[in-house]
């Protein structure tokens, strides 16, 4: 763990992490970072499996209305005869 | 027409009533604002109520939107706030996102740090791997799971959650940090068990 005392490593530093894998810091910072990341094998894994949750979290299937569903909203509403009949769910 | 004038003769047909437009206007939102209520609310049934709810409102309220946000925006507030009526009268601690600054995830630093990253990729797309990041994004702390949901999974702009949520775009940004750190802490537990597990 990089101990230097130019990096605490708190909730501040941990956001700004997050905000580093977004290219959403301003360059000094981005720098800081990166010579940090480079001592620090802790904030790495912190890096590194942010990433992963990212890249799972972007991979789940959205949840999907069901065509019974949908049928129950349109009814509900004193819609259901401008009810699409093309079969999407 | 562009976006705008569309949504514009929407608007002015939703608030003469024309039913037609109503219709339009469920065709168009009803997927976000049930993927949004989904996340939020612990089954479908509930979820379909907070649908349902958000468009009997909305249609009443017509009258009363103000165009600063776009329809769409103004429907996933109204959503998130049905659901956060329903979630209240269950939990009756719960707080809404703005009530709170510290948006329950406590001081959010790591105490997970076993690195997951390199296991092996079937064991990322598992059902349960799936189910248990479901399971982590619904138990989010709730000062940040709307913001996560809107920001996140719905694609909404920062500027477009902060008016959803009434928060500022600093505030959205913040705790869009923070539900990341807090799910990536949740998941470190659960694939770290899994590799122990394993041996």
């Amino acid at each position: 763990v990089d101990d230097s005392p130019d990096i605490k490593h708190d909730r501040q530093f941990l956001t700004e992490l997050s905000a580093y894998l977004d290219g959403d810091v301003p360059d000094e910072l981005r720098l800081l970072i990166e010579q940090h990341l480079a001592r620090c094998s802790d904030c790495r894994v912190v890096v590194d499996t942010l990433r992963q949750t990212v890249t799972l979290y972007e991979r789940l299937p959205a949840p999907r209305l069901s065509a019974r569903a949908r049928e129950r909203l349109y009814q509900s509403l004193s819609l259901e005869k401008f009810l699409p009949r093309d079969g999407r769910a | 027409m562009t976006d705008v004038n569309s949504e514009q003769a929407l608007l002015a047909r939703l608030r003469a009533g024309d039913k037609a437009a109503c219709a339009e206007c469920v065709e168009q939102h009803s997927a976000g604002v049930y993927r949004l209520a989904r996340r939020l609310m612990k089954d479908e049934a509930e979820a379909e109520d907070v649908v349902q709810e958000t468009f009997l409102s909305a249609f009443k309220a017509i009258d009363r939107f103000d165009g600063r946000s776009t329809l769409g925006t103004w429907l996933y507030r109204i959503a998130h706030n049905a659901a956060l009526m329903r979630l209240r009268a269950g939990r009756p601690e719960t707080v809404s996102v703005e009530e709170t600054d510290d948006a329950g995830d406590g001081a959010a630093l790591p105490r997970q740090l076993f690195d997951w990253c390199c296991l092996p990729e079937q064991d990322f797309d598992t059902a349960e791997a799936r189910a248990e990041l479901e399971r982590a994004i619904r138990d989010l702390p709730q000062g940040l799971r709307a913001v996560f949901l809107l920001r996140q999974m719905e694609g909404l702009s920062t500027e477009a959650t902060a008016a959803a949520l009434e928060l500022s775009p600093d505030n959205v940004k913040q705790r869009l940090h923070r539900a990341r750190l807090w799910l990536r802490e949740r998941l470190s537990g659960y694939f770290s068990e899994l590799a122990h597990t394993r041996g």
